[in-house]
């Protein structure tokens, strides 16, 4: 066994692997709970890769037969419903949990110096999270999932200049057919995954070579915060919340198995109350109270323009605040992200709340 | 120009055409080709006792949904059945009568014009008449 053990040493550098991981520690402050949302992130993506290539076992990507393949595999399949629905609540939480990081990490203003491009890539990934998510919702080919895909596209199509194109190399066409669905089906088991295999290995490599950022209250205290073994007392933290995933997760998919709704039809109405999952609700919402025309523009166009602008600004962040992370602009950038915060928590609420006329 | 430099040049120069010619098909390759507009003008929407008065129909219209709705007087009126805000599949509610998108909430009355909520313009109104048994829906001349 020891030889065993010698042979594959020598041949994989275990020894250097071995002094990285014993090297690796973590900072305990009072803020250090935020610490653990990029793992637990880490965690459900990896849910999302076991039970999506288990659903893949089953899945037909065609318009005559994806609904069917899916509803065959609910009721016929051992355990479908199951994988099925741990699959679809895993991705919300994971976006969920993805959004904790990316808010606490802003908090915390760990995008400073050097870790600049660490959020930009954090950035990437949630984008491709939200890929993820608005592809992998029309792969059943249902009624709510038509009409999300038509409105997604409409509002990628509504942006100026390249819009068309989009909304064309979305669709595989002018309208939303089996074509868009084989489409989604390659983004998302084929591109996403390999975007995101790229970019969370850059992002990992990023975390772990500056290490975890210390935020400025911490880091101007009289001393120097004590730090914890990163394996294996931060990692058994860490596990624990991961059981605490999977036992909700079962939870969920238990008491609310997700639901497969009726076929896609495009020609029925778009279906009362229609609304996109939660973490498009804040678009979706400011699309609707948006007037028809703000000082002459399509209030479509100036809301998906507004949007995507203060998307930029949030991008872009690292560069415009202070690097010490404390003075007056630093101030004001902690404020601007508390007022984002509001902003995306009341306009989601109000997705919920409002209900239809 | 050194040696050096110009093999440096000559590399990227070609490494870059190269890389264009791979990439120009594959972006091609990507975008559906334009399928010409089917020139559907006129279809059979409903039959003409299919509609209880104070009903509608959704029907295809040259790959794009169309609304037929019946008056209460028996008469009938249709427009294009695409929400100008974006692009969901509206719907007819009698009791308002009002033309409603459930999407974003946007309401049209029934000349089809944009009446409230965020659709920036009307709905396309199409002709109707009766032949024989049949509710034929048609372009409007002006459309």
């Amino acid at each position: 066994m020891g030889s065993v053990r010698e042979w594959l040493r020598d041949r994989l550098g275990l020894d250097e692997i071995q002094h990285l991981v014993e090297k690796k520690d973590v900072p305990v402050h009072r803020h250090s709970f935020w610490y653990y949302w990029g793992g637990m992130t880490l965690f459900l993506f990896g849910v999302q890769v076991v039970t999506g290539i288990l659903l893949l076992l089953y899945y037909r990507a065609s318009a005559d037969e994806a609904y069917e393949s899916v509803r065959f595999l609910m009721t016929q399949v051992s355990f479908g419903w199951l994988i099925r629905s741990i699959h679809s609540w895993s991705a919300n939480l994971m976006i969920g949990a993805a959004m904790i990081h990316m808010f606490s990490t802003f908090l915390m203003k760990s995008y400073r110096t050097p870790r600049e491009v660490t959020w930009l890539s954090g950035m990437v990934l949630l984008g491709l999270s939200m890929a993820f998510g608005f592809s992998g919702y029309l792969l059943p080919w249902n009624q709510l999932a038509f009409f999300a895909t038509k409105v997604g596209t409409d509002i990628v199509g509504a942006v100026p200049g390249v819009g068309h194109f989009l909304l064309r190399f979305l669709r595989g066409g002018d309208q939303i057919t089996g074509g868009t669905l084989t489409r989604f089906f390659g983004f998302h088991v084929a591109i996403l995954p390999a975007v995101t295999t790229l970019i969370l290995g850059m992002h990992l490599y990023l975390v772990q070579r500056h290490g975890m950022s210390v935020p400025p209250s911490v880091e101007q205290g009289p001393t120097p915060p004590p730090r914890m073994k990163f394996v294996p007392n931060f990692l058994l933290r860490d596990m624990v919340g991961w059981l605490a995933a999977l036992g909700l997760l079962a939870l969920l998919a238990a008491l609310f198995p997700w639901e497969l709704g009726i076929k896609a039809d495009p020609y029925v109405p778009a279906p009362a109350g229609i609304k996109p999952e939660w973490y498009f609700g804040w678009m979706f919402q400011t699309l609707r109270m948006l007037p028809s025309h703000i000082l002459g523009l399509e209030g479509e166009l100036v809301g998906i323009l507004g949007i995507g602008l203060a998307g930029m600004v949030w991008l872009v962040v690292p560069f415009l605040d202070d690097v010490r992370g404390i003075g007056p602009r630093a101030r004001f950038w902690r404020i601007v992200g508390v007022i984002a915060i509001l902003y995306v928590t009341v306009f989601t609420l109000m997705v919920y709340r409002g209900g239809t006329p | 120009m050194k040696r050096r430099d110009f093999l440096d040049w000559l590399f990227w120069i070609s490494g870059t055409t190269v890389g264009a010619f791979v990439l120009y098909p594959v972006v091609r390759y990507l975008v559906p080709p334009e399928m010409p507009e089917a020139a559907t003008r006129r279809v059979n929407a409903a039959r003409g006792d299919e509609l209880a008065p104070g009903a509608f129909k959704i029907f295809p219209f040259g790959g794009e949904p169309g609304i037929l709705i019946r008056n209460p007087d028996g008469s009938y009126r249709a427009f294009s059945a695409v929400c100008t805000h974006l692009g969901c599949t509206v719907q007819y509610r009698p009791g308002e009568r009002m033309i409603w998108c459930a999407c974003h909430d946007g309401f049209y009355d029934l000349e089809g014009r944009n009446v409230s909520g965020p659709p920036p313009r009307p709905l396309e109104r199409y002709d109707v008449h009766l032949a024989g048994d049949e509710v034929v829906v048609e372009k409007a001349q002006t459309a």
